[in-house]
């Protein structure tokens, strides 16, 4: 830089700029936020499902927000397993307990924490679930145990309204 | 621009050139000296061309007749094929057009590679090419979504989950790209919008790259400097006009034979079963011209660090001039260097099969050695050769090897002498 003291003329070319990046910035972020998921979206928040035809050692498949979402009535045998299992062997630890409140029912989002594909039922080295895409084995709490996806199933905000309906959302 | 003033011969000309000089460029364009000795690997820029223009029609014209919303996209796509008049016609040429596109695009790089026509002075017009081959990327994943068939819906979700692997905001970043929490009708009405869109930045762009051309002219064969207008060069038209429509010829023959012979043999089956969010089919991949890349992603074991392997094994190349230590353009007077191409071509080929096949045993450790050969080869293997390689000496001129019948410096100087 130049030993030129600043100006009367410097200053207001700095606030002229300074006004300037700040009213693009107001005009641009409109543009980049009507790409977020719209009111409309939003409002599909939550989705009520009657289980009670659900027989144990089955699972339904529901979309929520255009995910699906198991449903599993676990066997007695399927929680036992799950509840056995030791943290130090889970790639992403967290307890069966705190996964499915209700020991009978699992719900959790049926995407793989991969790259988005839905898992298979009943398939894998953990008798859980097998994404096809890229093979992730799940057990059967849903964790990951084997393969390239970095988390367990996302279990959403559920709650029994009563003894037959789940309201995910 | 030409070397000698243009002037038109009729008034009319005159009165309408001194007031938007359109006739000098065409005059520019029609003179514009060309190294004499280009090879047919030269004519792929026109091939290019064409194929854009294909592109463009055939999408404008299906653009007419296709619904870009969830429900109606899939149906829409089997009015064209069954309803509209040529619909049938005008789509499979669209859909195999965009791999025509993509085969010439990889000979009109792997041309550059060998012929060192990224290198000094025209290091801009390669780097415009990169960015050209990235929104083609971009153009032909975004069309390959439109049908909402099960490859559409569900390579959809896979790629925009790359971007998941971004730390922090990953999340965020995906729902916005969606504008939802999954793939869904908001996603396939703006990668529509952006379909339609990028043809046009290419189109740009494409203007751009062959302004970039015509400052220092073309690379030939022999990679060596070329005076211009001299007996060295040609004007384009007619010599490379009528050598570019033979070429066009002979691929338009190859473009035929896939649209009417084999139209659906570049797809995939799955991708005639409409989108549903419920069932991923059970063996996803990529159309074959992105496959070297998606074996890269899945070599490596780490999801953040796949994305960036991948991401880094295209930008490298907007780098290579640099990396690229060797003044010598063409392989033709670099012998190892010429060997190294060959080991590239056969590991991107590579890359490319394991890509198709599943991630597991064999195939993974296959797709890993290829992918540490791929860096190997950009990183280590082009800047050590370029100051190690022993090359052959140049000709003096492009003229000389085809009359001298030698590029052998040695001879070259004795009939200089003799000339003498």
């Amino acid at each position: 830089m130049s030993d030129k003291k600043p100006e009367r003329r410097d200053f207001l070319f700095t606030a002229t700029y300074a006004v300037g990046a700040v009213g693009a910035a107001a005009v641009v972020w409109p543009l980049v936020d009507q790409m977020n998921p719209d009111a409309s979206v939003k409002a599909l928040a939550s989705t009520e499902v009657n289980v009670s035809s659900l027989k144990p050692g089955n699972t339904i498949t529901v979309l929520w927000r255009g995910k699906p979402v198991f449903i599993r009535r676990r066997t007695q045998e399927e929680i036992d397993v799950a509840r056995s299992v030791k943290m130090e062997d889970l790639i992403h630890p967290e307890k069966d307990e705190d996964r499915a409140k209700n020991p009978e029912w699992l719900v959790m989002l049926g995407v793989c924490t991969h790259l988005g594909c839905v898992p298979l039922n009943d398939k894998g080295d953990y008798d859980g679930w097998f994404c096809p895409c890229h093979g992730s084995h799940y057990d059967t709490s849903g964790r990951i145990r084997k393969g390239p996806a970095p988390w367990n199933m996302e279990i959403p905000k559920y709650e029994f309204v009563n003894a037959n309906t789940i309201k995910i959302g | 621009m030409s070397d000698h003033e243009y002037t038109p011969k009729s008034k009319a000309g005159k009165w309408f050139n001194d007031r938007l000089p359109l006739l000098t460029l065409a005059n520019h364009l029609t003179d514009y000296p060309t190294p004499k000795n280009l090879n047919y690997w030269w004519t792929f820029g026109g091939i290019l061309t064409f194929c854009l223009i294909t592109q463009i029609v055939t999408g404008l014209v299906l653009a007419m007749h296709y619904i870009a919303h969830a429900d109606m996209a899939f149906e829409s796509v089997e009015h064209i094929m069954r309803d509209v008049n040529y619909g049938w016609l005008i789509r499979y040429i669209h859909a195999n057009g965009a791999s025509m596109f993509f085969l010439a695009v990889y000979i009109h790089i792997f041309r550059s590679l060998f012929y060192g026509s990224y290198k000094s002075p025209r290091e801009i017009i390669w780097i415009i090419g990169i960015i050209i081959y990235l929104l083609m990327m971009a153009a032909a994943f975004m069309g390959y979504v439109l049908p909402w068939g099960q490859m559409s819906f569900w390579g959809a979700t896979v790629i925009t989950n790359l971007f998941s692997a971004i730390p922090f905001v990953g999340e965020g970043v995906v729902t916005w790209l969606w504008g939802g929490y999954s793939v869904d009708n908001p996603t396939l009405t703006r990668f529509f919008t952006l379909h339609y869109l990028i043809p046009f930045l290419i189109l740009g762009l494409v203007v751009l790259h062959i302004w970039a051309l015509h400052v220092p002219g073309n690379n030939n064969p022999v990679g060596i400097d070329v005076k211009k207008p001299s007996k060295d060069t040609v004007p384009f038209h007619p010599y490379i006009v009528i050598k570019d429509g033979f070429a066009l010829l002979m691929f338009m023959i190859v473009f035929a034979f896939f649209v009417f012979y084999a139209p659906n043999i570049l797809g995939h089956a799955d991708n005639y079963i409409e989108a549903n969010p419920l069932v991923t089919p059970a063996h996803i991949v990529p159309e074959w011209y992105l496959l070297p890349f998606y074996a890269i992603l899945r070599s490596v074991p780490d999801k953040l660090l796949g994305v960036v392997a991948m991401l880094s094994a295209i930008l490298i190349l907007a780098v290579l001039p640099w990396l690229d230590t060797s003044k010598i353009r063409s392989a033709v007077f670099r012998p190892l260097y010429k060997q190294f191409y060959w080991i590239l071509v056969a590991d991107v080929l590579i890359l490319g099969y394991v890509g198709a096949m599943p991630a597991e045993g064999l195939y993974l450790l296959i797709a890993r050695v290829a992918t540490a050969y791929y860096f190997l080869h950009f990183l280590v293997i082009l800047p050590v050769l370029g100051l190690k390689e022993r090359t052959i000496p140049l000709p003096l001129s492009i003229t000389e090897p085809v009359l001298g019948g030698s590029p052998n410096m040695a001879m070259a100087k004795k009939k200089e002498s003799k000339i003498e």
